[in-house]
C-alpha cells in the first residue's frame, strides 16, 4: 500500500472536554526517518501514546493502519508485538541490573520454563554489536553513561524485532558526541530496514537526519515536509511550529549597564566524599551586576556542581577557597543562607528537584520566600494569591487558574513557574541551569525576554547551558568548563562555537 | 439548573473529602437502623468519642509524619510507657497533676526529637528507627510496671481527663447549659469565619461558590454541630476528652493550613530535594514533625491512662497501627505531601464507629478485625481510584 508502513488517519483524542488531538493525519513511509516536531503541548506525546496503545483502542477516534491493516491496540504489549517500540526521554532501565538482563527483561530467552542465561548473554552481545556499543554485557546499567544507556534501550528494542522505532527526544540528555553517535546509529538502522520516528526539539538534528518531518501545532497536523524536495530548513520548521516567523530567537538588550562585581570565587575547590574525588578544582570566577555570564561545557564538566557549591552546598561537598558576595567573604551553611544573600538557583531538573509537582502554582511560586507574605509565621492568604497572580502574569504562565496543579502544566509553563518562584525571592544573582531544556521555541523566547528584563532591572544572571546557540546568543561573557576546571573565559565578541567546543573538549 | 451543575462540579472536584463524610454518614445511619437508634443515643456517641480520643490525637500526628514520607511505629508503646510514668509520678512521687502533665508532654517531645535525630541526622529509615523504639518502649513499659503490675491512680483531677465532663452550670430541659453554649459559640464562630473569608475573597476578586451553595454549606455544617451538641448535652455534656481532641484538631488544622511551618511540612513531603533547594531546612522540619508526634503520643498516653484510671502492662498495644489506619482512612498518601488533619480525625471516628456499632450488634472480635481491615482497604482503594481520575 503506497509504501507507507504507518498511517494514522483522522486521529482525535479529548481529555475531559479539551481536545488534545483533532483529526491528525500522520503517515510514515517504510524505511525512513520521520521527525515529529511541535511546541510543547502540540500533541506529539499524545499522538505517540495513541500509537503505542497507552491510550487503548476506543478511547480515541480515527484509524491506525500499520503495514496495511487496521490495528486495535488495547495495551502497550499489543503494539510491541506488532513491532512498534517506543523509547521515552526518561529511560526505562533498571540501574541495578546488568546490561543483558535489561535488554531481555520482559522478553526472557527461555529453555522450558527457566531463563537460559548463557543464551541471553550471547544474544545480548549480538544486539550490542548492532547498536555499536562496546561494553561487557555483565556491566551494571547504572555504571554506564546516559549516552550508552540510551544505546542499551535501543538494543532492547531491537531484541523485540522492532519494525518501527519511536524515540522521544533521544538526545535531550546527551552531549554533542553522544548525540552524533545516536543519529549515526539511526542511519545504520535505517539501512537495516528499520523505520524510525523521532520527536525532537533540536532543529539541527532534524535537518541533518530527517527524510520527512511532520509539524504539529495545537493538536493539528500543520504540514509534512520532505527532505528530498528540500523543504526541511530551520526557517520552514520554525515558521510552521509557531505559526509566525521568528527573525531572531535571541532578543537583543538595548543597552548594557555593567556594574560592580557581585559574586566572586577564588581558588574554589569542592571534594565529594560520595564520589571520592574533586568535582571542582581551583576555580576563579566572577559575575558583575547587570551581566549575563554563560557557562558552557559538556555533561559532567562540573557546571551544576559549581552552581550547587555556591548555593549553600546542598550536596555537602568539602569546600576550599573563597566565596565573596559584593566583596564580603561568606560561608553558607544551608541553601537558606545563600538565598538570604540574594542568590537564587533555578535547577536543571525542574520536575526532580525544582518544583512541588502535586501542589498548585500559587504554593510553588511562594515556596522559597513564604515569610514575604506571612506575618509572624501566619500566612496572609489574600496577599499570597495577589502576589502570585502578579507573577503568573509577568511570567506569561498559561494556566486556567493559580490553583492548577503544577504537574499538569507543559514543560515551558513549569519552567516559568520555577523562574517565578525564584524571582519571588527578590534575588540579586540568578543562576539558571539549562533554563530552556525541553521547552518549545515560543516559551524559550519568552524566557529570554524575561532574562533581558531582569538584567535591565540590575539583576545578574549566571546561565549554564548545553546549547551553544543560547550561550552565544544571550551571554555577555562566557566561561567554559571541563572536568571540574575552568578552561577559559571568553568575552562574547571573541566567543564562537569552535573555540568553545575546543576548550570544552580539552 | 445552574445551581445543580455547580453542586455537581463541586462534588466531582472534592469527591475524596466528601467521600469520607459520606462514608461516616452511611456507617452511622446503618448502625442506627440496625440497632433501633441505640447507636445514635447520647450515651453511645459520648462513649464513642471518648474512646476515640487517644487514637485520634495519635492519628493527627501520624498524618504529618506520613505527609513527610516517614512512619512512626514507636508511638503506641511510647504512649503506654509515658502513661505509666505519669501514673508513677502521680502515685509514687506524689506530684500534682499540673506538674505531671507538662513533664510527660516534655518527655514525649524529647522521645520524638530523638527519633527525629536518628532519622534526619543519621539517615536511619524511619521504619527501622521507630521499630527499634517500639521494642524499647515495650520493654521500658514492662520494666516500670514489673514490680507493681497495674498501677491504680486515685487522683480525681487526672482521672477526669478521660472520664469527666465539663461543668454544666445549669440543666435546661435535661440539657447541659455550658455544652449548649459552647456548641452555639462554635456555630457562630464557624459562620463568622466562613463569611469573613468569603468577603475577603470577593474583595480580591477570587472565585467563590455561589450564594446558594454557600448558604447550604453553612446551614448543613451548623446543623451537624448543633445535632452533635444536642446529643452530647443530653447525656453529660462535652467530656474533657472531646474538648482536648477538638483543641488538638483546631490547633493542628491552623498550623497546617495557615502557617509558614505548615506549608513547609507539605513542601518537604511533596519534594524533599526541591524543598532543600528552596531554602527549607528539611532536617528541622523532620525534628518538628517527630517532636510533635512524640508530644501527641504523650497526650495519648495521658488520655488512655486517665480513661482506665490506671497504667497497665499492655497499654499502648497496637495504638500505632490504629493511628496509621485512621490516617489512611482519612486520606493521607504514603507518596508524601497529601493528607489533612481533619481527615485523620474523621478517619479515627470512622474506625471507632465501626467498633462501637459492631459491639452493639454483638459481632465477634474476629469478624470485627476483618471488617475493619476491609474498610481500610476500601478507603485507600477509593483514594487511589479518585486520584487517578483527577490526574
Amino acid at each position: 500500500m503506497s509504501g507507507y508502513i504507518l498511517e494514522m488517519n483522522e486521529i482525535s483524542k479529548a481529555f475531559t472536554g479539551v481536545k488534545a488531538l483533532s483529526n491528525v493525519n500522520f503517515k510514515v513511509r517504510k524505511g525512513e526517518i520521520h521527525c515529529l516536531i511541535g511546541e510543547n503541548g502540540a500533541g506529539k506525546s499524545t499522538l505517540m501514546k495513541v500509537l503505542s496503545g497507552v491510550y487503548p483502542y476506543g478511547t480515541y477516534e480515527g484509524d491506525i493502519v500499520f503495514e496495511g491493516s487496521v490495528q486495535q491496540f488495547n495495551k502497550i504489549s499489543d503494539s510491541v508485538q506488532t513491532g512498534i517500540v517506543i523509547i521515552y526521554q526518561e529511560l526505562a532501565l533498571f540501574p541495578d541490573l546488568t546490561v543483558y538482563e535489561n535488554i531481555f527483561v520482559g522478553n526472557e530467552v527461555k529453555r522450558g520454563n527457566l531463563v537460559d542465561w548463557n543464551q541471553t548473554i550471547a544474544e545480548a552481545k549480538k544486539m550490542l554489536k548492532r547498536v555499536g556499543l562496546d561494553v561487557n554485557p555483565e556491566t551494571l546499567v547504572k555504571d554506564l553513561s546516559v549516552g550508552k544507556q540510551q544505546l542499551v534501550e535501543i538494543a532492547k528494542a531491537l531484541s523485540k524485532d522492532v519494525k518501527l522505532l519511536i524515540l522521544d527526544e533521544p538526545t535531550a540528555a546527551l552531549n554533542e558526541d553522544d548525540s552524533e553517535n545516536l543519529l549515526k546509529l539511526l542511519g545504520e538502522l535505517k539501512k537495516q530496514g528499520i523505520t524510525s520516528i523521532m520527536i525532537s526539539h533540536k532543529l539541527k538534528e532534524v535537518i541533518s537526519i530527517a527524510d520527512q518531518a511532520t509539524v504539529l501545532r495545537d493538536g493539528k497536523t500543520i504540514c509534512t515536509l520532505d527532505a528530498s524536495k528540500g523543504e526541511i530548513s530551520e526557517n520552514m520548521i520554525i515558521k510552521n511550529m509557531v505559526g509566525r516567523d521568528i527573525d531572531d530567537i535571541y532578543p537583543k538588550r538595548p543597552h548594557k549597564k555593567i556594574g560592580k562585581t557581585i559574586l566572586e570565587l577564588n581558588n574554589w575547590s569542592a571534594y565529594s566524599t560520595e564520589l571520592a574525588r574533586h568535582v571542582l578544582k581551583n576555580i576563579d570566577f566572577h559575575v558583575k551586576k547587570g551581566e549575563i555570564v554563560g557557562i558552557a561545557g559538556l555533561m559532567g564538566s562540573g557546571r551544576t556542581e559549581l552552581a550547587l557549591s555556591m548555593f549553600g552546598n546542598p550536596k555537602n561537598y568539602k569546600l576550599e577557597g573563597q566565596l565573596k558576595v559584593s566583596g564580603v567573604e561568606k560561608t553558607f551553611k544551608h541553601t537558606s543562607d545563600a538565598i538570604k544573600s540574594g542568590i537564587a538557583y533555578v535547577t536543571e531538573d525542574r520536575k526532580g528537584d525544582g518544583l512541588f509537582l502535586i501542589q498548585d502554582i500559587k504554593n510553588n511560586i511562594t515556596a522559597a520566600n513564604l515569610n514575604e507574605v506571612a506575618d509572624k509565621g501566619i500566612i496572609n492568604e489574600n496577599e499570597e494569591v495577589k502576589r502570585a497572580t502578579e507573577y503568573k502574569r509577568s511570567m506569561y504562565i498559561k494556566a486556567s487558574s493559580l490553583e492548577q496543579t503544577v504537574g499538569n502544566l507543559s514543560g515551558g509553563n513549569q519552567q516559568k513557574v520555577s523562574l517565578g518562584k525564584w524571582l519571588f525571592v527578590g534575588p540579586k544573582l540568578l543562576i539558571l541551569d539549562e533554563p530552556t531544556r525541553g521547552i518549545d521555541v515560543g516559551a524559550k523566547f519568552e524566557i529570554y525576554t524575561i532574562m533581558n528584563q531582569l538584567i535591565s532591572e540590575g539583576m545578574s544572571i549566571i546561565m549554564i547551558s548545553s546549547e551553544l546557540g543560547e550561550v552565544l546568543g544571550m551571554s555577555d561573557r562566557v566561561y567554559v568548563m571541563a572536568e571540574g576546571r575552568m578552561k577559559g573565559e571568553l568575552p562574547i565578541e571573541e566567543a564562537n562555537q569552535e573555540n568553545i567546543m575546543q576548550l570544552a573538549t580539552q | 439548573m445552574e445551581f445543580i451543575n455547580e453542586a455537581r462540579t463541586l462534588v466531582k472536584e472534592n469527591i475524596r473529602d466528601y467521600g469520607m463524610y459520606i462514608a461516616l454518614f452511611v456507617i452511622m445511619l446503618t448502625f442506627s437502623i440496625m440497632t433501633d437508634g441505640l447507636f445514635m443515643s447520647s450515651r453511645n456517641i459520648s462513649n464513642l468519642l471518648d474512646s476515640t480520643g487517644y487514637i485520634a490525637v495519635l492519628a493527627v500526628g501520624m498524618t504529618l509524619v506520613i505527609v513527610i514520607r516517614h512512619i512512626d511505629l514507636s508511638v503506641g508503646f511510647a504512649a503506654g510507657f509515658l502513661g505509666a510514668i505519669a501514673a508513677i509520678l502521680l502515685t509514687k512521687m506524689g506530684l500534682p497533676v499540673y506538674v505531671t502533665i507538662p513533664v510527660i508532654l516534655m518527655l514525649g517531645i524529647f522521645i520524638g526529637l530523638f527519633n527525629g535525630l536518628l532519622i534526619a541526622k543519621y539517615a536511619i529509615p524511619s521504619f527501622v528507627a521507630t521499630l527499634a523504639g517500639m521494642l524499647i518502649f515495650r520493654g521500658a513499659l514492662l520494666q516500670v510496671t514489673e514490680k507493681t503490675g497495674t498501677i491504680i491512680i486515685k487522683d480525681d483531677a487526672f482521672n477526669a481527663i478521660g472520664n469527666g465532663f465539663i461543668p454544666s452550670l445549669m440543666i435546661v430541659n435535661g440539657l447541659h447549659l455550658l455544652s449548649l453554649i459552647l456548641g452555639l459559640l462554635s456555630i457562630l464562630f464557624y459562620i463568622y469565619s466562613e463569611i469573613s473569608t468569603r468577603r475577603n475573597k470577593i474583595k480580591y476578586q477570587f472565585d467563590v461558590v455561589s450564594k446558594g451553595i454557600f448558604t447550604i454549606k453553612l446551614v448543613f455544617v451548623s446543623a451537624i454541630i448543633a445535632y452533635v451538641t444536642w446529643i452530647l448535652a443530653g447525656y453529660n455534656g462535652f467530656s474533657w476528652t472531646v474538648v482536648i481532641m477538638l483543641l488538638v484538631v483546631v490547633a493542628y488544622h491552623f498550623l497546617t493550613t495557615k502557617t509558614v511551618l505548615g506549608r513547609h511540612i507539605y513542601a518537604v513531603g511533596s519534594n524533599p530535594e526541591a524543598a532543600h533547594l528552596s531554602g527549607i531546612n528539611v532536617n528541622k522540619i523532620t525534628y518538628m514533625v517527630f517532636g510533635s508526634m512524640g508530644m501527641l503520643a504523650a497526650l495519648s498516653g495521658i488520655l488512655f491512662t486517665s480513661r482506665l484510671q490506671s497504667a497497665t502492662t499492655t497499654a499502648g498495644t497496637l495504638f500505632e497501627l490504629d493511628a496509621i489506619a485512621a490516617a489512611y482512612v482519612g486520606g493521607v498518601s504514603s507518596a508524601g505531601g497529601v493528607g489533612k488533619v481533619t481527615g485523620a480525625i474523621i478517619g479515627a471516628i470512622v474506625m471507632a464507629s465501626l467498633s462501637s456499632g459492631m459491639n452493639l450488634l454483638g459481632v465477634g472480635v474476629s469478624m470485627q478485625y476483618m471488617i475493619r481491615g476491609g474498610v481500610l482497604v476500601a478507603a485507600v482503594l477509593f483514594d487511589v481510584i479518585t486520584r487517578k481520575k483527577r490526574g
